[in-house]
C-alpha cells in the first residue's frame, strides 16, 4: 500500500500546466468558469468558457454544436426542393417566416420565376411581422438578463397578437411552412387586413411604453451603455450583420442594400446606433436598434396593407422543381441578420449542397473580441445584446 | 469591377495561383490554388480598387469524384461587388490554406469545414471541430460518409 | 382555495391521509428546471409568459436543478448534449420528473431518418414521464402534459410496491 499516486499531468500546476481549450496557459491568478449548456440566460445551450481574472474577463470561448441538428444533410437527403422548407422553419424559430423568405428566394432565383405581385407583398408583410415577433422575445428576454422580469411578460402579450395572426392565415403558431417556392401555401384570410391594421394602431403607442418602461430605465442604461462595445473595423471583418452592425454606427440593410421583394416600392429607413447614452456599438445601441426597427417594420406594413394587390397567390408555383445546374447565394435581411443559403444544383430534384449562412453563427463568433476586459456580470449582458438563436448558431 | 477584372488583376499579381475561372454562370467564380489562399486573400481585402471587406460566407462542397472545395463568397463594402473564390482540393490530399487571419469570420466558418468535410486548415489558430463533439470519429457532410451504430453507449441510428 | 377554507372554519380539522397530504403539497408546487433547448423551449416561454401563466399551476422556474422537481426537455437532444441531462437528471433531488416535451424528445422528431447528431428520443437516457406530443407543442398542450403529470402524482403511493404487485 505505499503506492504513492500521481496526479494525471493535465493537473499538475508547473508554468505551461492548466490551458484553456483554446490552448493558451493560465497565470497565477486566472482561473476557468464554465457558463452553460445549461444556464438560464446563455438563450438556449451555448457553452461559454470564461477565464477570468478577479472578475475581469481575460477571454471568453464559446462551445458550440449542442443543438447541431444535422440541417445540410437533410436538406440533401429530401425528396424534392420544397421538403426542406420545414427544415428551414427549424434553424431559426423565433423567426421562420424570414428563413423560408430566403431559401425560396434562393431557389426562385435559379428557378428565375416571376412572382405575382400579392406574393411579394403578403410575403413582406409576413415578414414584418415576424421581425417584430422575434425583436419581441429578444428584447423581452434581454431585459430579464438585465433582471427585468416585466417587460418580458408585456413583449410576449404583444407576441401573441401577431402569433394569432400567423395561426390565422396558415394553421401554425411557431413553424409555418407558409412560404412555398413560387407562391404560398394560403391567400390571406378575409379578416386578416382588418386584424393586422388593428393590431398595428395598438401596437405603435406599446412601444414607446415598452421604452418608458426598459430602455430609457436609469438602471437599465447604466448597466448597458459603454458595455460590450463593438467597433466599426471589427463588425465588418467579423462580418457581423443586421442590428450588430447597424448598433455599430453602419448604415447597412440588405432589404434597401442588396434588394429583393418590395421593399424598394416602400418607405422606410434602417435605424444606426449613435452612441446616445455611451460609446457608439456598445449594448444599449444594439438594443435601441431593435426597438426603433420595429417602429420601421409598423410602418412597412401599414403601407404594404394600403398598397396589398389582388391576383392568385399560388400561380406561379412551378409543377416540377428541377434547377439547372449551377450554384447560388442568396441572402436576405432576417432579424438577427444577413441569412445567406448557397445552393448547389445538380439538375435533379433534390438540392447537392445547401449551406445555411446563418447570421447568429457569425454574429456569435466576434462574442470574444467584444467581451475581453469586461466585467463577469457584464457577460450576460453581451451575449444576450447578440441575440442568438442556438438553432440557427449550430444548424 | 466585373468578374473578368478582378480575374485580370489577381492574374498579373499571382500569375499561376489563378488556376481556372468560369464567367458565364449566375455568380461567377474563380479558383485559386488552395496554398496560395492567403496572400489572395490579403490582396483582395486591402487593395484599393478591390477592397473585399467582408466575407459573406464560406462553405464546403464534396464533388463525390474525388474532390473536396472550399467556396468563399466574398462582397465589398465599399464598392459594393461580389465574387466567389473557390479552393480545391483531394481526398488524399485535403489541405488548404486559412485565411482566418485576413477576415476573421473565416476562423469559425474554417472550424465547421474541417468538421463537416476533414479539410485540414494549413496555419489555423484554433484547428479543433467545432460542431460535433471532440472524439467523434468521420466528416458527417462527405457524401460517403456511414452513420456510426454507437457513439459512448448511445444508439446513434433510429 | 374555497373548498378547504370552509373545512377549516367548521371545527379547524381537515382529516386525509399523509400520503395524500404529500401527494397534493407535491403536485400543487411543482419547481420547473429553467432549461430550454430548442423551438419547443420558445413555447415554454410563451406558456411561462403572461397570456398562458404556468405558475397558476404552482410551477416556478429555478434556475439550478439541485432545487428542481420538474423537468421540461423542451426541444431536440443531441448527442453532444444528452450526457449534460443525465448529467442534469442526476443532480436534481428525489423525487424528481421528466416532462418530454416535442417529437423531438420524444422520438427525434423531423430528424428521425437524417439526423447523425440526434439523439432519438430522450427516453434513451432518462425516464420520462409524460410524453407530450407536437412539432411544437402549443402551450395549451404543454399544459395538458403538466396536468397529466399531476395526476400521477396524486396517485403515487408512500409505500414501495413490491415485486409481485408491479
Amino acid at each position: 500500500m505505499n503506492e504513492t499516486k500521481t496526479l494525471p499531468t493535465e493537473y499538475v500546476t508547473h508554468p505551461g500546466g492548466i490551458k484553456s481549450s483554446r490552448g493558451q496557459t493560465l497565470r497565477t491568478d486566472e482561473m476557468i468558469i464554465n457558463m452553460g449548456p445549461q444556464h438560464p440566460s446563455t438563450h438556449g445551450v451555448l457553452r461559454l468558457e470564461i477565464v477570468v481574472d478577479g472578475e475581469i474577463i481575460i477571454d471568453v470561448i464559446p462551445h458550440i454544436g449542442y443543438l447541431h441538428r444535422c440541417f445540410e444533410k437533410h436538406a440533401e437527403h429530401m425528396t424534392n426542393y420544397q421538403q426542406v422548407i420545414p427544415y428551414c422553419d427549424r434553424l431559426d424559430y423565433c423567426a421562420a417566416i424570414n428563413e423560408e423568405h430566403s431559401y425560396v428566394l434562393a431557389v426562385e432565383r435559379m428557378l428565375k420565376i416571376e412572382l405575382p405581385e400579392r406574393v411579394e407583398y403578403i410575403r413582406v408583410i409576413m415578414a414584418e411581422l415576424q421581425r417584430i415577433a422575434s425583436h419581441l422575445i429578444a428584447v423581452g428576454t434581454f431585459g430579464i438578463d438585465a433582471g427585468a422580469f416585466t417587460p418580458f411578460l408585456y413583449a410576449f402579450h404583444d407576441r401573441e397578437l401577431i402569433l394569432s395572426l400567423f395561426e390565422m392565415t396558415c394553421g401554425a403558431r411557431l413553424l409555418y411552412n407558409y412560404f412555398w417556392i413560387g407562391g404560398l401555401s394560403h391567400d390571406l384570410p378575409p379578416q386578416f387586413v382588418d386584424k393586422a391594421k388593428e393590431f398595428c394602431t395598438h401596437f405603435k403607442p406599446r412601444i414607446k411604453e415598452f421604452n418608458d418602461l426598459l430602455t430609457f430605465n436609469e438602471i437599465f442604461v447604466t448597466r448597458t451603455a459603454n458595455v460590450g462595445v463593438l467597433p466599426k473595423d471589427v463588425a465588418i471583418n467579423y462580418a457581423c450583420s443586421g442590428p450588430m452592425l447597424r448598433g455599430s454606427g453602419i448604415n447597412w440593410d440588405l432589404r434597401r442594400d442588396d434588394p429583393y421583394s418590395v421593399y424598394h416600392k416602400i418607405e422606410w429607413e434602417p435605424k444606426v446606433g449613435k452612441g446616445e447614452m455611451g460609446t457608439v456599438g456598445d449594448v444599449w445601441d444594439r438594443h435601441i436598434v431593435r426597438m426603433r426597427e420595429m417602429e420601421e417594420s409598423v410602418k412597412i406594413i401599414e403601407q404594404a396593407l394600403a398598397a396589398l394587390p389582388a391576383g392568385n397567390v399560388q400561380a406561379a408555383i412551378p409543377k416540377r422543381i428541377r434547377p439547372d445546374v449551377g450554384e447560388i447565394y442568396a441572402r436576405t435581411e432576417t432579424p438577427r441578420g444577413e441569412l445567406g443559403f448557397y445552393i448547389i444544383s445538380d439538375g435533379s430534384a433534390t438540392p447537392y449542397r445547401v449551406k445555411g449562412r446563418s447570421p447568429a453563427f457569425v454574429n456569435l463568433s466576434v462574442l470574444p473580441e467584444i467581451s475581453r476586459g469586461a466585467m463577469i456580470a457584464d457577460l450576460v449582458l453581451i451575449a444576450g445584446s447578440v441575440d442568438i438563436v442556438l438553432g440557427q448558431v449550430d444548424r | 469591377m466585373t468578374a473578368q477584372e478582378i480575374h485580370d488583376g489577381l492574374k498579373a499579381k499571382f500569375g499561376g495561383a489563378v488556376l481556372d475561372a468560369k464567367f458565364e454562370v449566375m455568380q461567377p467564380w474563380i479558383s485559386i490554388a488552395p496554398d496560395r489562399m492567403k496572400d489572395v486573400a490579403f490582396f483582395l481585402r486591402d487593395d484599393p480598387s478591390m477592397q473585399f471587406d467582408y466575407m459573406m460566407c464560406l462553405s464546403g462542397v464534396d464533388y463525390n469524384d474525388g474532390r473536396l472545395a472550399i467556396v468563399y463568397h466574398l462582397f465589398s463594402m465599399v464598392h459594393r461587388h461580389k465574387i466567389v473564390l473557390k479552393a480545391f482540393c483531394t481526398k488524399e490530399n485535403p489541405h488548404v490554406q486559412t485565411v482566418s487571419s485576413v477576415w476573421g469570420t473565416a476562423n469559425w466558418h474554417e472550424r465547421e469545414v474541417f468538421d463537416m468535410y476533414g479539410i485540414i486548415i494549413d496555419e489555423h489558430p484554433d484547428p479543433r471541430r467545432l460542431l460535433m463533439p471532440d472524439d467523434w470519429e468521420g466528416h458527417p457532410l462527405r457524401k460517403d460518409y456511414k452513420v456510426p451504430e454507437f457513439y459512448n453507449g448511445m444508439k446513434v441510428p433510429y | 382555495m374555497g373548498l378547504l377554507d370552509q373545512r377549516f372554519e367548521n371545527g379547524n380539522v381537515f382529516v386525509t391521509s399523509l400520503e395524500n397530504l404529500l401527494n397534493w403539497a407535491r403536485l400543487s408546487s411543482l419547481y420547473q428546471m429553467q432549461f430550454g433547448l430548442a423551438c419547443c423551449a420558445i413555447e415554454m416561454m410563451a406558456a411561462s409568459a403572461s397570456d398562458f401563466d404556468i405558475m397558476r399551476f404552482g410551477i416556478i422556474p429555478r434556475a439550478t436543478p439541485r432545487q428542481a422537481d420538474v423537468m421540461f426537455v423542451a426541444g431536440t437532444v443531441t448527442i453532444k448534449m444528452a450526457s449534460r441531462i443525465k448529467r442534469l437528471y442526476d443532480q436534481m433531488a428525489e423525487p424528481r420528473y421528466i416532462i418530454s416535451m416535442g417529437s423531438c424528445a420524444n422520438c427525434g422528431g423531423p430528424y428521425w431518418e437524417h439526423g447523425y447528431h440526434v439523439l432519438k428520443g430522450v427516453d434513451r437516457v432518462i425516464p420520462v414521464d409524460v410524453y407530450v406530443p407536437g412539432c411544437p407543442p402549443r402551450p395549451e398542450a404543454l399544459l395538458e402534459g403538466i396536468i397529466k403529470l399531476q395526476e400521477k402524482v396524486r396517485n403515487e403511493s408512500l409505500v414501495k410496491k413490491s415485486a409481485e404487485e408491479k
